[in-house]
C-alpha cells in the first residue's frame, strides 16, 4: 500500500513536468530549462557532498569544461554536438580523474580547499586561452539536433532536458540502492569501518568524484547548446558556490533535492533580479549578499535542507524489498584442519612514543577454536586487534594469516583475505537500515559494478546478498527489524548488528572486540550460543571481553595481557588458578 | 632572464611572500584554534588597504559602513540570544563588546575623514577600524556552529565571503586604489638596489611573526590557544572556555590581516575583491605547510610569493593559473608522502536525515 502511494507521488511529479508547457508561458519554460540543467550539476554534488561527504566548490568548473569542450568543437571545427557531448564527457572525466588522484587521498578539508583553487585556476585558463575566445568567450554554438529534428525551440528542448534529467536521476537512485551505492553511502563517518569491510575507500571516492564531474559535464553540454554562448564568468567560483547552495538547500542527501534546490535558487535569483534594481543600483551584489546570508542561516538552522521537511508529510517508500527466493552466495573454502594455526603472531611490538602498548607478544590461534584475549584496561588488547586487522602497523614482529604474511597489508586486503571484525566503539551507519548495514559486510563476496547497479543488471546477485544478510540478521535475533534505521537500536543490539555484519563477510577468522558489553542477560546467552554454533561450523574466533563468566563458559583457550606483554596463555581453568593473573586483575592480593 | 632580473624578481617575490606569511599565519592560527578555514580572511586584508587608501584620499572609508553593519547584526543576535535565555543583566556587557567597541574606531574614522591625516595617524585608525571585523564575523556566522564539522564550517566561511564581497562592492565601489608608499628610501647592497618598502615589509613580517611566537610560548592565553589546537575536549576539561579562545584567535588574526593590508597597500593596486585572491594565495602557502605547522607555513608562503613573481615574468596573464595550478602537484606529493600512515578517522556530525 505504502509502495503504491509513493509511486503515486512520483507519477504526479512526472505528470506535472509533462503538462507544464501547456500551462505556462515560454518564459517560465525557459526558466525550467535552466532549472533542469542546473539540477544535473547539483545532482552530482548531491552524490558527492550530500551522500559521500566530499565537498566541492569547483563543480561549476567541470560544467565549464563540458561546455567549453563542446563549444570549441562545434564552433571552431564545425563538428556535431553529439561528438561534442562525447568530447565533453571524456574531458571532464579525464580532468576529474587527475584532480581526484591528487586530492582524494588527503583527508577532509584539503579537497574543498583545492576545489576553490582549481575553480579559480580554470576560470583564468578559460579567460586567457586564445582558442577559447579569452574573456569574450565563444558564441554561435549550434543547437542540438537529431537528423531533421532540431531542439532549437524552447519546448522541444524542454522535453529533452527533463527526459534526460529523469533518466539520470533514476540511474542514480538505482545505483545508491546497489552494492557500490552502499559503499558510497558508507563513506561518510570515517574510513576505519569502510576499510574493514574490504572496500577501497579511495577508489569509491574517486568513482563518485568522476561521476559527479560527468553529471557536470552533461549539464555543461546542455548549457552551451541552449545558451549558444559560453564565457569564463559563467563558470567562476561564484557559480560553483551557487551549485553547492542548490544541493544544500534542496537537501544534500536527497536525489530529489537536486531538482528542488535548483528550482528554489533559480527562482529566487529571478525574483531578486526583478526586485533588487528597484531598491539599489548594485543589484548584482545584493544578490550575492542575500545568497550568502541565506546559506549561513540554512546551515545554522536547517542543515538537512528542504526535501527532508517535505518528506515528513509524504509516505515513506518501502525500502529493501526482500527477495522471494534466491540462490545462496558461494561460501569461502576453509582449508585449515582443526589444530592447525590460522593466525600466528610473532614478537609483535607497537610503540606510541615511549609507551609500548604491545610489547613482543607472540601466540597462535588454531583453526576452529575460540580464543579469549583478556587483561585489565589499558593492557593493549584493542591495540593488538588493530595490529591483526591492519589498522595499525607493528614496529617489529610479524603476523601470519593462513600461511601468508599480512603484517604490512592495508586493512581492506586483510579483510578480503577472510578476517572480519567488530569494533570496541560501535561503528555503524546510523542512517542506513539494519539490512543495508549487514549488506555492507557482504561487499567483498559480491561483484556488481557501478554500471550494473545503475542499470539493475545486478538483481540476481543482489537478491542472493539480501537473502544472506537477512539470514545473518535472524541469527543474531534482529530479523524482524531489518527495515529500521541502525541508529534507532539500543547500544547492545548495535553490537549484535556489528556481529551480523562481520558474519555476512563469511570470514575464516572473526575478531570480536567486547561484543557482550551492554548486552542483557538473554542477549548474552543468544550470542554465546551463536559463537558456539559458528565454531562447530568451522569458524575461528578471537574474542576480547571483560565479562569473565561469558569468557570462561565459551572459550577454548585464553591469552592474558597486562601492560602490553603476554602474561599467561592456557586453558580457562589454568588461567583462573594462575597467581599472576589474579594479581594483575586484583592488584597484589598476596 | 638575466641574473639582474632574476635577483629583482626574487626581491619582489620575497616581499609579497612576506605578506603572504602574515596572512597565512592568521589563517593557520584561526584553523588550529577553531577548526574554521577562514576564507574571508583575505577580504579583511583587502579592506585594511582600502581603508588606508580612502583616508589618504580624505574620503570616508567603506569599512566604516561595513563595521557598522556587522556590529548591528552581531548586537541584535547577541541581545536576542541573551533575552531568550533570560540573562538580561549581561546585556550591557554585550552592548560594550558588540556595539561600543567596534563602533568607536569606525566613528573616529568617520570624523577624521576629510582631514589631511599624517601617516602616523592614518595607520592606527585603519588598524582599529579593521580589527573588529573578524571577531564580529565569528560571532555572527561561526559561534552558533561551534560543534559542526570542519566541512560545514568551511562552507559557512565560503558563504560569508560571498556575502562580504557583495557588501564590499557597495561600500568601496568598483575602482582600484593604491596607498602612498610607507617609505621612498632605496638602498644599494653591492650591485643591486633594495627598496626601503621591501625591507620594511620583510622586517614587519619578521617582527610580527616573532611576537606571535612569543605570545604562544610565553603567555597563558597563547598556551590556551595551543592547548585548544591539540585537543578541544581536553582544553575544555582544564577550564579553557572555547568561545573565548576562538574570539581571541579571530581578534589576533584580524590584527595580522590589518597589518598585512597596510603593508600590501603601496605595493599593488587593490580592488574591493582583490583580498580574496591574496587570501587564497596565502592558503596555498599554508597548504604547502600542511595547515598544521607555523614554520612550514612561513616557508610555503614565501615559496608562493617567489613562484608568483617568476610566473608573472614568464607569462603575466597566466600567473594565477600557475600559482593555483601548482597546488595540484603539491597535494599529489603530500598525498603520496602521507600514504601508508595511520588511517585517519574523521567522524562526521550526526543528525542529518538521509534517504
Amino acid at each position: 500500500m505504502k509502495r503504491v502511494r509513493s509511486r503515486l507521488v512520483m507519477l504526479i511529479a512526472i505528470a506535472l513536468v509533462a503538462v507544464a508547457p501547456a500551462i505556462f508561458g515560454s518564459f517560465t519554460i525557459t526558466l525550467m530549462n535552466y532549472i533542469g540543467i542546473y539540477a544535473m550539476a547539483a545532482l552530482g554534488l548531491v552524490l558527492m557532498t550530500g551522500i559521500a561527504g566530499l565537498t566541492s566548490f569547483g563543480q561549476a568548473a567541470f560544467v565549464g569544461i563540458g561546455a567549453y569542450a563542446t563549444a570549441w568543437y562545434t564552433v571552431a571545427h564545425g563538428g556535431s554536438p553529439w561528438i561534442g557531448l562525447l568530447l565533453a564527457l571524456a574531458l571532464t572525466a579525464l580532468v576529474a580523474t587527475i584532480l581526484g588522484v591528487a586530492t582524494l587521498r588527503l583527508g577532509g578539508h584539503f579537497l574543498p580547499l583545492s576545489t576553490i583553487a582549481w575553480g579559480i585556476a580554470i576560470y583564468f585558463l578559460f579567460g586567457n586561452t586564445d582558442a577559447l575566445g579569452r574573456y569574450s568567450g565563444l558564441s554561435g554554438i549550434p543547437p542540438i539536433a537529431i537528423g531533421p529534428l532540431s531542439f532549437e525551440g524552447t519546448i522541444a528542448v524542454y522535453f529533452f532536458i527533463w527526459a534526460v534529467l529523469g533518466i539520470v536521476m533514476l540511474l542514480c537512485w538505482n545505483l545508491l540502492d546497489s552494492r557500490q551505492g552502499r559503499a558510497i553511502r558508507c563513506l561518510r563517518g570515517g574510513t576505519a569501518l569502510v576499510e574493514s569491510l574490504a572496500i577501497d575507500s579511495f577508489r569509491i571516492r574517486l568513482a563518485v568524484f568522476v561521476l559527479a564531474a560527468l553529471l557536470a559535464g552533461l549539464s555543461g553540454w546542455f548549457y552551451a547548446h541552449i545558451q549558444r554562448y559560453v564565457g569564463p564568468i559563467q563558470f567562476d567560483i561564484d557559480a560553483g558556490i551557487e551549485l553547492l547552495l542548490m544541493a544544500l538547500v534542496g537537501g544534500a542527501g536527497q536525489i530529489a533535492g537536486a531538482v528542488v534546490g535548483s528550482a528554489i535558487v533559480t527562482l529566487a535569483k529571478n525574483v531578486l533580479q526583478d526586485v533588487l534594481p528597484a531598491i539599489t543600483s548594485y543589484s548584482g551584489q545584493f544578490e550575492a549578499v542575500v545568497f550568502g546570508v541565506v546559506f549561513i542561516i540554512l546551515l545554522q538552522k536547517a542543515r538537512g535542507g528542504v526535501v527532508p521537511i517535505i518528506k515528513k508529510y509524504l509516505p515513506r517508500p518501502e525500502q529493501n524489498v526482500l527477495p522471494i527466493k534466491a540462490s545462496p552466495l558461494p561460501r569461502r573454502q576453509r582449508t585449515s584442519a582443526p589444530g592447525q594455526a590460522v593466525l600466528a603472531i610473532e614478537g609483535a611490538t607497537k610503540r606510541f612514543g615511549a609507551l609500548a602498548a604491545v610489547n613482543k607478544v607472540s601466540f597462535e590461534v588454531k583453526a576452529r577454536e575460540v580464543l579469549g584475549l583478556i587483561g585489565p584496561n589499558g593492557a593493549g588488547k584493542s591495540t593488538l586487534l588493530n595490529l591483526i586487522t591492519g589498522v595499525l602497523k607493528p614496529n617489529t614482529g610479524t603476523i601470519v594469516f593462513q600461511g601468508a604474511d599480512i603484517t604490512k597489508l592495508p586493512p581492506r586486503r586483510i579483510a578480503a583475505a577472510g578476517v572480519a571484525r567488530t569494533f570496541q566503539h560501535v561503528k555503524l551507519r546510523p542512517n542506513m537500515t539494519l539490512l543495508d548495514n549487514v549488506l555492507l559486510g557482504i561487499y567483498a563476496r559480491t561483484r556488481a559494478g557501478f554500471l550494473a547497479g545503475a542499470l539493475r543488471l545486478d538483481r540476481a546477485e543482489e537478491s542472493a546478498a539480501r537473502a544472506e544478510a537477512l539470514h545473518q540478521l535472524r541469527r543474531v535475533g534482529l530479523g524482524d527489524r531489518y527495515g529500521d534505521l541502525a541508529g534507532n537500536l539500543p547500544l547492545g543490539q548495535q553490537r549484535l548488528l556489528e556481529v551480523a555484519r562481520a558474519l555476512a563477510a563469511d570470514p575464516t577468522l572473526l575478531v570480536l572486540d567486547e561484543p557482550a558489553a551492554g548486552l542483557r542477560r538473554l542477549e548474552k546467552q543468544t550470542l554465546s550460543d551463536l559463537l558456539r554454533d559458528l565454531r562447530t561450523q568451522g569458524m575461528t574466533i578471537i574474542l576480547v571481553e571483560h565479562d569473565m563468566e561469558f569468557v570462561m563458559n565459551l572459550v577454548d583457550r585464553i591469552v592474558v595481557m597486562d601492560f602490553g606483554v603476554k602474561l599467561a596463555e592456557g586453558l580457562p581453568a589454568a588461567i583462573r588458578a594462575d597467581g599472576r593473573v589474579q594479581e594483575a586483575y586484583l592488584g597484589g592480593v598476596a | 632572464m638575466t641574473p639582474e632580473i632574476a635577483v629583482l624578481l626574487a626581491q619582489d617575490g620575497i616581499t609579497t611572500g612576506a605578506i603572504y606569511v602574515l596572512v597565512a599565519l592568521g589563517i593557520v592560527l584561526i584553523f588550529l584554534s577553531t577548526r574554521v578555514i577562514f576564507v574571508p580572511f583575505g577580504d579583511v586584508v583587502g579592506y585594511a588597504a582600502l581603508t588606508l587608501a580612502a583616508l589618504q584620499l580624505k574620503r570616508i572609508p567603506g569599512t566604516v559602513w561595513l563595521v557598522l553593519t556587522l556590529a548591528a547584526i552581531a548586537t541584535v543576535v547577541e541581545v536576542y540570544g541573551l533575552t531568550r535565555r533570560h540573562q538580561a543583566r549581561r546585556i550591557p556587557q554585550a552592548l560594550l563588546y558588540y556595539a561600543a567597541l567596534p563602533v568607536a574606531p569606525a566613528a573616529t574614522a568617520y570624523l577624521a575623514a576629510g582631514y589631511d591625516l599624517p601617516m602616523w595617524a592614518g595607520i592606527p585608525i585603519t588598524f582599529a577600524v579593521v580589527l573588529p571585523i573578524s571577531p564580529l564575523l565569528y560571532r555572527i556566522a561561526f559561534r552558533p556552529l561551534a560543534d559542526a564539522s570542519v566541512l560545514v564550517l568551511l562552507i559557512v566561511a565560503v558563504a560569508a565571503h560571498f556575502a562580504l564581497s557583495g557588501m564590499a562592492l557597495v561600500f568601496f565601489g568598483p575602482e582600484g586604489f593604491r596607498t602612498a608608499p610607507l617609505t621612498r628610501a632605496f638602498f644599494s647592497v653591492g650591485p643591486m638596489t633594495v627598496s626601503g618598502q621591501s625591507i620594511l615589509v620583510v622586517a614587519s613580517a619578521a617582527v610580527f611573526g616573532l611576537l606571535l611566537f612569543l605570545f604562544f610560548e610565553r603567555t597563558l592565553n597563547g598556551k590556551a590557544l595551543r592547548a585548544t589546537a591539540v585537543n578541544r575536549v581536553g582544553a575544555r576539561l582544564v577550564g579553557i572556555e572555547l568561545s573565548n579562545t576562538a574570539a581571541t584567535a579571530f581578534l589576533l588574526a584580524s590584527a595580522l590581516a590589518a597589518i598585512s593590508g597596510i603593508l600590501i597597500g603601496p605595493i599593488t593596486t587593490l580592488y574591493y575583491d582583490s583580498g580574496f585572491l591574496i587570501g587564497l594565495k596565502a592558503f596555498v602557502g599554508a597548504i604547502i605547510g600542511g595547515l598544521v605547522s607555523y614554520p612550514a607555513t612561513i616557508v610555503g608562503a614565501i615559496l608562493v610569493g617567489l613562484g608568483e613573481s617568476y610566473a608573472s615574468f614568464w607569462n603575466s596573464a597566466l600567473k594565477e593559473v600557475i600559482v593555483f595550478g601548482s597546488l595540484i602537484p603539491i597535494l599529489l606529493w603530500q598525498s603520496f608522502a602521507t600514504r601508508g600512515g595511520v588511517v585517519e578517522d574523521v567522524e562526521e556530525e550526526e543528525g542529518e536525515s538521509r534517504t
